[in-house]
């Protein structure tokens, strides 16, 4: 299951104890960073951060070099310690673990893919993999089994028995990834993870985790530099600056309205129907029935919404169609299964907008968002996409 | 006038202080104080020499020379191999071999006590930035002091004998290998050690699953290293009896054959120890060889 995670009032701060010291007493006053810095010799990395992950969710943070987001991702499985402030997983506080509950934490509910991929250069790929477990005390026959299948799902398989040395950067991530994937985490940060790829096998990679994470319950964490990364990637993004984050927001919003100049530099070379995908603008469908309801409730709720239809989903929100009001209103029948017009124009969740559009333009109305395994995420509304296309 | 000059020309007699006998008083205290633990030691070290030197006395000749092939040829070529092997024969032919185990025991012997003692002072010294700083000091003021020195403190404490000459080899010897543990465990990229962390390592995983092999590249050349300075100190530690009493080591013949100026002995003699010298160096690097193509 993934978790949300929500961040209050976290600060870090870097230098000598005594530096780190003044350093906190000006965190809530009106000097800059570097002022800070000049005043009391400490480096203030983050400052002040406080807002929410959803759980499931992809969140992005983007900023440039220095910017403090490698301090920020750090703190969440308290590689580095927040000099103050609270951060809850779930609705346990990490920052009040002890190191055994700590230890406990990150082998079963967090895991890390780090930039230079880390990887243990003396064991061989599955070694890799397979470390967590290890290191949780899994016996060797169970390691073994679900190491593979991390494999298998980053498409590495056959290359199990490589040393590290042998792979080429493209595929050292990949074990970075499946390696964070063997403790099945609530949790999974990546810092920079595609930076050090070139452009085509980053965007390979890119892919390949939009799928994943399509495919699997997971809050996910990931750091960039790189703004069309962001885009592409993000549910929500928040872009840093100077150890404080300058806008939060979808895709879209950053957009629609960009909370200050420097936000409109950082996006002015981005291109939006490129970058913006579906999930990013679809809205939560008002109400949603599912087969087996009677037909009494759901005409009363698709009125009470005033709604002319109600989508219809099975009992693991897997998307089956829809229900008309008329055909509601004239049923004779206890429930509305007979009723469900099966329809399989459906837009796929991670699609880009400008793939969606030709879908939408020659249905003319809204039509339902599914995720990779068909179920029912979201909708996409006609005028909102127009609205948002026209805004090029 | 006259007083000043004559106090600041010629060293006055009033202020010469004799160290001598505090020192040999110091070393009395010592000696008695820990008399069971010298003695300890001493039997300790006489039992380990006893040991390495019966099991290299039961390996007959012939399966000295053919390991030594084989290994060699396994671990680098079979030119190597065959080097090794003519170079054991050779000590052989020499009528050396019995003198040359009572040396390779030595060697050996301070070898093996060299890496228990020195991995866990250098894997301490990697953890505490405290012990870092003085173990530093300790290291280089050993590095910097002539070999004979190291026979005093073992002449002191275990008095003539095979347990002295083995404690001069070690103390010699041990440097270098708890300098490159030290390195090869705080060289480790800080990557792949938050790489550790972040899956919740607890200490002792981190140690033998990640610090340890990582380090294992580095340790192997201190163990190299160790070697070389365990053979190039046998000459000396012969001097205080570490072949044993009244036995002719190798070392020890090529010490009195220079001191008695028989050139023709000292130089077979010596062809012998350079032969000791190739072989253990040849084999080491070997194995470590083998390792760097295991790691990056
Ligand atoms: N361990 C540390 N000790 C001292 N200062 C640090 C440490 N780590 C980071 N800093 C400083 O904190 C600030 C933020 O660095 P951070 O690595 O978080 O930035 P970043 O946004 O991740 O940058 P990049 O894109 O280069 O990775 C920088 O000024 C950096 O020098
Ligand atoms: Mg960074």
């Amino acid at each position: 299951m993934a978790k949300a995670v929500d961040i209050k009032n976290i600060s870090v701060v870097f230098g000598t104890s005594k530096q780190k010291q003044a350093a906190k007493e000006l965190l809530d006053s009106d000097l800059t960073a570097a002022e800070i810095r000049e005043k009391t010799g400490a480096t203030v990395a983050v400052r002040n951060l406080d807002f929410s992950i959803k759980e499931g969710e992809l969140f992005v943070i983007v900023g440039l070099s220095g910017s403090g987001k490698s301090s920020f991702i750090r703190t969440l499985n308290l590689l580095n310690k927040p000099i103050r402030g609270q951060i809850f997983v779930g609705d346990e506080e990490l920052t009040a673990f002890d190191a055994k509950k700590l230890r406990q934490y990150r082998q079963n509910d967090v895991s890390m893919v780090f930039q230079n991929f880390a990887l243990l250069t003396h064991r061989s790929v599955i070694g890799n993999v397979e470390y967590p477990l290890e290191v949780q005390g899994v016996g060797e026959k169970k390691r073994r089994e679900t190491a593979m299948e991390a494999i298998k799902l980053v498409g590495l398989d056959g290359w199990e028995e490589h040393m590290t040395f042998q792979l080429s950067g493209g595929m050292k991530q990949r074990v970075g990834l499946a390696r964070a994937l063997t403790n099945d985490p609530e949790l999974l940060l990546m810092d920079e993870p595609y930076s050090a790829l070139d452009p085509l096998i980053r965007r390979d990679m890119q892919d390949q985790l939009l799928k994943l994470e399509d495919e699997m319950d997971r809050t996910i964490l990931f750091i960039t530099h790189d703004m069309n990364e962001a885009f592409r990637l993000g549910d929500r993004i928040a872009l840093m600056k100077d150890a404080e984050i300058v806008q939060i927001g979808t895709p879209d919003e950053f957009f629609d309205k960009p909370a200050n100049d420097y936000v409109k530099n950082f996006i002015a070379d981005v291109d939006k129907t490129r970058i913006l995908k579906v999930r990013s603008i679809m809205e939560k469908p008002t109400y949603v029935a599912k087969k087996g309801d009677g037909v009494k409730e759901t005409l009363q709720k698709v009125k009470e919404n005033d709604m002319g239809f109600c989508y219809v989903t099975d009992e693991k929100r897997k998307f089956l169609g829809y229900v008309r009001l008329e055909q509601l209103q004239r049923s004779k029948g206890k429930t509305i299964d007979r009723l469900i017009n099966e329809d399989d124009t459906v837009i796929y969740r991670n699609a880009y907008l400008r793939e969606a559009w030709s879908k939408l333009s020659e249905a003319e109305y809204d039509l339902p968002v599914v995720d990779g395994k068909g179920r029912l995420r979201g909708i996409l509304n006609y005028d909102v996409v127009v609205d948002a296309l026209a805004a090029q | 006038m006259t007083i000043l000059k004559n106090f600041f020309v010629e060293f006055p007699e009033r202020l010469i202080y004799d160290p001598e006998a505090r020192i040999a008083r110091f070393i009395d205290w010592a000696g008695d104080t820990f008399a069971f633990l010298w003695g300890a030691i001493r039997q300790f070290l006489l039992r380990f020499a006893d040991i390495t030197h019966a099991f290299l006395d039961f390996v007959p000749w012939s399966v000295f020379v053919v390991v030594l092939f084989i290994a060699g040829w396994r671990l680098t070529s079979w030119k190597m191999g065959l080097l090794l092997a003519v170079l054991t024969f050779a000590i052989g032919m020499f009528g050396y071999w019995d003198n040359m185990l009572l040396s390779l025991t030595i060697i050996l012997a301070g070898v093996i006590i060299s890496v228990i003692l020195g991995l866990p002072l250098g894997i301490i010294m990697s953890k505490s930035e405290k012990l870092e700083a003085v173990m530093r000091v300790v290291l280089d003021t050993m590095q910097t002091l002539p070999a004979y020195a190291y026979l005093i403190p073992a002449l002191m404490f275990f008095g003539f004998g095979r347990a002295a000459g083995l404690v001069a080899v070690i103390i010699f010897a041990l440097p270098p290998l708890i300098r490159l543990t030290y390195l090869g465990i705080t060289n480790i990229s800080d990557e792949m050690i938050e790489a550790g962390l972040s899956f919740g390592s607890s200490p002792m995983q981190m140690l033998f699953k990640i610090e340890l092999p990582q380090a294992l590249k580095s340790i192997a050349a201190g163990i190299n290293q160790t070697t070389m300075m365990a053979v190039s100190m046998i000459v000396l530690a012969a001097m205080i009896g570490a072949e044993g009493a009244g036995r002719q080591g190798v070392a020890l013949i090529l010490y009195r054959a220079v001191v008695g100026q028989r050139a023709a002995e000292a130089v077979v003699a010596g062809f012998v120890l350079v032969f000791m010298a190739i072989i253990l160096d040849r084999l080491i690097q070997g194995f470590t060889e083998r390792f760097d193509k295991g790691g990056e």
